[in-house]
């Protein structure tokens, strides 16, 4: 067992300060740690995508990276999506077109529509299928979920 | 009361559930934490059969963290073996006692600080096995000089029974023109939901009683068989299942043995423990289907009439068998002949031990196994027939007319139109144009196919089924079992706000959304208004065997007892209202949640009020009224009976019907399959939410495609787990799902309150047999047999090669 060391994150918005030993992962520091549970853990081997947060700005599977590396980091989780209270497009989308059944993909799915629809608001159907394809999902057979992406797009195309 | 047209139900209402689930404030079972919780690991048998000589603990206690580690003597000594609806006496412990039987087996489990800690200490537990040799092909398994699993049994066979009904099957075949036969087989796959299982325990020795946090799915007969293995009163162990499951489809049935060995860890090492299974563990060690080998054959007279069935279908259930197998052979018997009008049956079932994994039902339970080999074999009857397979079913449905229908095996199907919603399916596949494309596309040397399913989609097990193991002899000395009980509460609190406890255990399936529209519409409210809890919670909540979420059960059973608790609430309500109103019961109206005198609907009072009365003023209610207003049901189908002296049984309760018609094209160099055109067809009767049923569809059937294609629990010839990862085992993306145009065809039940029967199921029953003949009729030209599943790209180019081969 190594030493702790000091883990210095903002997560949505808030700077957190914990210490965690070298091998802890970051998935389980968000949620041991600073008690943000609604990232979910579906493999903790890089597959299932359940776990994906945005790191810098970049979407990354936080169970494949060490809380240690996040020092510095600005992370966005499945909470920091809505903001004042109030769903974002996207989980309106969700909603809307009952992308989701049991909810446990979905914090990994939010974030990686979050970050594909600011690289590219206009997709074509192809492209928002290919998208979500990193993020497996037992329930809904994904045919809703690209739905979402594309009437996500529009209502966020409308509102900018 | 079915069929008549309502404001909520019947309307895709928005998902409750969604506003917490889509925040990340869901609350599922790792999101539980207790005060000083630790944490356990379990370790996992690296062999598929063997000895265990020795367990070693010593450096393990000694390492950091460490609060203590049971063993399989602990487990020995703190349970009873569970029990199971076979006649062999069966040893299954949730942890290895003497031998592990496969790999993935809990040989011990570690308790630490946390999770970190306790795998370390894993690593230091010297086990001394003495490796055996394994056996894991089902057949092999049975063979004289297989090396034998449980000793006490002294063969691999759990289960063995032999059934007629009808006619004697050499007769048949002589009044038969073509008997065709063949071999199928059916793979091990799973539900793998996304959320892992996960266990809190703790145990209190002032009251000899455990609470255990679990994301069980339900039946909960698992609770009772539980406390019966713990050797303690069911009501002192009390389950409590959170808010929201990540998933179950049948895998989640597969918990309970980790409830009872999480129970007798924290016994025995005194604090509340936690295990969250991984996802290494889930692949090797939680659940699958069975794998099952068919032999199949059909009497079938010119015409394409077929007369009857044979076969001996052999199912495992790995190194153990435990509840609620065999039920894997049986849970379809009343169903065994599908929508078909076939009287006359000949079946042998052998439930065999191999070592690998164990089972449990998983979303169509034991009828995708079923249907793949009489689909399969409907179709081989077709060729050797020259008819088309459409027409052979039609030739064979049972018609409208004769409905209700009681099939060969005990079923009573009370309604359906098979042809018609059959032939919508064929309509929007155009499957008159398809086959032109296809003669065309063959000339052109392309590989086509069409592949057909019709199939009946039982839901709402009654659990009479599992005693269909047992022999009408056996069956003679033990109490009958049967029902399909589901709980519901509705009760009105003192301002006049409805809170529903619903016992239904969802998993994703909207069931607090669909409870509102219901009572949104018993109570002429918004759905809004509406609170519905759905915490399983074994010390307060209305349950029974039978609860739980499995075999599509809420949309009938689940929902006639929320309207049965909800028509009795208000039935109170008018008696309270006739009583301030100062009127006859007879006379009061209720709509839209007012309360009035049949000739005076300007003078109506509240739901509100009423319930104000019951609960403020207790003193001034009409005699015999208990204060308060809610209603409570725990309602069983009338239609679950026991089997009868004929082995027959109404192994299920409302019957739908789904009907696949999937045009493929197969790529001759590379067996990549591309879905061109694909249409389904669902007879769930009444509709209760369109959004949430075509959710429903559309996840079985991608789950269906997983198992069809691309999801195997595989194993090397010494029982090596080969697909314990996500890497190995392939779950489909979004890119694998195709198009699929989903329709309906409602013929409402008349069994239950709205008319609706089950829909979660369908397609993963219907799915696996169509995509087999889909691609047979693809691969026809060169000679190939599609007689197995999972057809992957790479399988399909053996396939092609090998037949190409044959014939330069
Ligand atoms: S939990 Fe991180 S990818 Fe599955
Ligand atoms: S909604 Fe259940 S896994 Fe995606």
């Amino acid at each position: 067992m190594a030493d702790k060391r000091q883990v210095k994150v903002k997560v949505n918005g808030v700077e957190y300060e914990g210490y965690a030993e070298p091998r802890k992962l970051l998935s389980d520091f968000l949620r041991d740690d600073l008690e943000l549970l609604g990232t979910h853990v579906g493999c903790e081997h890089g597959i299932c995508g359940a776990c994906t947060i945005l790191f810098n700005g970049e979407p990354i599977r936080s169970c494949l990276m060490f809380a240690v590396q996040a020092t510095g980091a600005e992370i966005m989780t499945v909470e920091g999506i809505a903001e004042n209270g109030k769903l974002h497009p996207i989980q309106e989308a969700f909603n809307e077109h009952h992308a989701l059944q049991c909810g446990f993909c979905t914090p990994g799915m939010l974030i990686t529509v979050y970050h594909f629809l600011k690289e590219n608001p206009n997709p074509t159907e192809e492209e928002a299928r290919e998208a979500v394809s990193g993020v497996l999902c037992r329930c809904t057979g994904y045919t809703q979920i690209v739905e979402a992406v594309m009437a996500a797009a529009e209502k966020m195309r409308i509102a900018a | 009361m079915s069929g008549e047209k309502k404001k909520w139900v019947g309307s895709s209402y928005k998902r409750k559930e969604d506003m917490r689930l889509l925040t990340g404030r869901g609350t599922f079972m790792d999101d539980i934490l207790l005060p000083n919780m630790k944490h356990a690991a379990i370790l996992r048998s690296p062999y598929a059969h063997a000895k265990i000589l020795d367990v070693d603990i010593s450096e393990a206690l000694k390492a950091p963290g460490v609060i203590g580690v049971v063993t399989g003597e602990d487990v020995k000594k703190a349970s009873k073996p569970y029990p199971c609806g076979v006649t062999i006496p069966t040893k299954y412990y949730t942890c290895a006692v003497d031998k592990v039987r496969f790999v993935g087996e809990p040989v011990a489990v570690v308790v630490a600080d946390n999770r970190y800690l306790a795998e370390d200490a894993l690593d230091l537990i010297e086990v001394d096995y003495d490796p055996l040799e394994a056996v894991v092909d089902i057949e092999k398994a049975i063979e004289p000089d297989a090396p034998v699993l449980h000793e006490n049994i002294g063969s691999n066979i759990y289960n063995h029974r032999f059934f007629k009904y009808g006619t004697d099957w050499d007769t048949l075949c002589q009044e038969a023109d073509e008997v065709v036969k063949w071999k199928f087989n059916f793979p091990k796959y799973a539900g793998s939901p996304i959320e892992t299982y996960g266990v809190i325990a703790s145990y209190s020795s002032f009251e000899n009683s455990y609470v255990v946090y679990n994301n069980y799915q339900g039946p909960f007969v698992n609770h009772a068989l539980t406390a019966m293995a713990l050797g303690i009163p069911e009501n002192k162990m009390r389950w409590i299942i959170p808010t929201d499951i990540g998933g179950g489809f049948g895998t989640k049935t597969g918990i309970y043995p980790y409830c009872a060995l999480m129970s007798i860890v924290a016994k025995k090492t005194g604090v509340t423990v936690k295990w969250i299974e991984d996802r290494r563990e889930h692949l090797l060690a939680s659940a699958t289907c069975t794998d099952r080998v068919t032999y199949i054959e059909a009497a079938v007279r010119k015409d394409g009439k077929i007369l009857g069935l044979k076969d001996k279908a052999m199912d495992t259930t790995g190194g153990y068998i435990r509840p609620p197998e065999p039920g894997c052979a049986y849970r379809s018997t009343g169903n065994h002949t599908g929508a078909y009008d076939i009287r006359n049956l000949d079946r042998e079932v052998y439930i065999v031990a191999t070592n690998k994994g164990l089972t449990a039902p998983l979303r169509g339970y034991g009828c995708q196994e079923l249907y793949f080999s009489t689909e399969r074999i409907t179709d081989m009857a077709a060729a050797k027939l020259g008819i088309d397979p459409a027409e052979i079913r039609f030739k064979n449905f049972v018609q409208p007319e004769q409905m209700p229908y009681t099939t060969a095996t005990g079923g009573y199907y009370d309604v359906g139109n098979y042809p018609a919603a059959f032939q919508k399916c064929l309509d929007i596949v155009e499957y008159d144009k398809m086959r032109e494309y296809q003669k065309k596309a063959r000339a052109e040397g392309r590989l086509v196919g069409i592949g057909l399913a019709s199939v009946v989609d039982p839901s709402v097990t009654n659990i009479a089924y599992v005693a269909i193991g047992k022999t009408i002899e056996e069956r003679k000395n033990e109490r009958d079992k049967s029902g399909s009980g589901e709980a519901a509460i509705v009760k009105v609190d003192p301002l006049g706000g409805i809170t529903v406890i619903c016992s239904t255990n969802p998993q994703g399936q909207g069931h607090e959304t669909v409870i509102s529209q219901i009572i949104a519409d018993e109570f002429g409210v918004h759905p809004d208004e509406v609170v519905v809890d759905s915490v399983l919670d074994s010390s307060d909540r209305l349950y029974s065997i039978t609860t739980g979420s499995f075999s599509s059960r809420f949309a009938s059973s689940g929902t006639t007892a929320i309207v049965r608790a909800s028509r009795q609430c208000i039935e109170k309500a008018k008696k309270i209202a006739a009583h301030l109103m100062k009127i006859k019961v007879e006379d009061v109206v209720m709509e839209e949640g007012k309360f009035f005198a049949k000739d005076k609907p300007e003078k109506a009072i509240k739901l509100r009020h009423i319930a104000g009365a019951a609960h403020w003023n207790q003193y001034d209610l009409p005699e015999g009224i208990d204060a308060g207003l809610f209603g409570t049901s725990l309602w069983t189908m009338p239609t679950s009976r026991p089997p009868d002296g004929k082995d027959r049984v109404n192994s299920s309760n409302t019957y739908g019907f789904v009907a696949e018609a999937i045009v493929v094209e197969v790529d001759q160099e590379t067996g990549e399959i591309t879905f061109l055109k694909w249409a389904s067809v669902h007879d769930a009767g009444t509709i209760l939410n369109p959004q949430i049923v075509r959710g429903q569809v559309l996840g079985s059937i991608v789950q269906a495609i997983g198992g069809s294609m691309y999801e195997e629990q595989a194993y090397d010839e010494h029982g090596q787990c080969l697909t314990a990862s996500f890497a190995d085992y392939l779950c489909p993306t979004a890119m694998e799902m195709p198009k699929v145009d989903v329709d309906h065809f409602e013929s409402p039940s008349v069994l239950t309150a709205l008319g609706s029967k089950g829909a979660g199921e369908g397609s993963s029953m219907s799915v696996p047999p169509a995509i087999g003949n889909a691609i047979a009729d693809a691969l026809a030209p060169l000679g190939v047999v599609v007689d197995e599943l999972p057809l992957s790209p790479s399988k399909i180019w053996h396939m092609i090669d090998e037949a190409k081969a044959k014939t330069n």
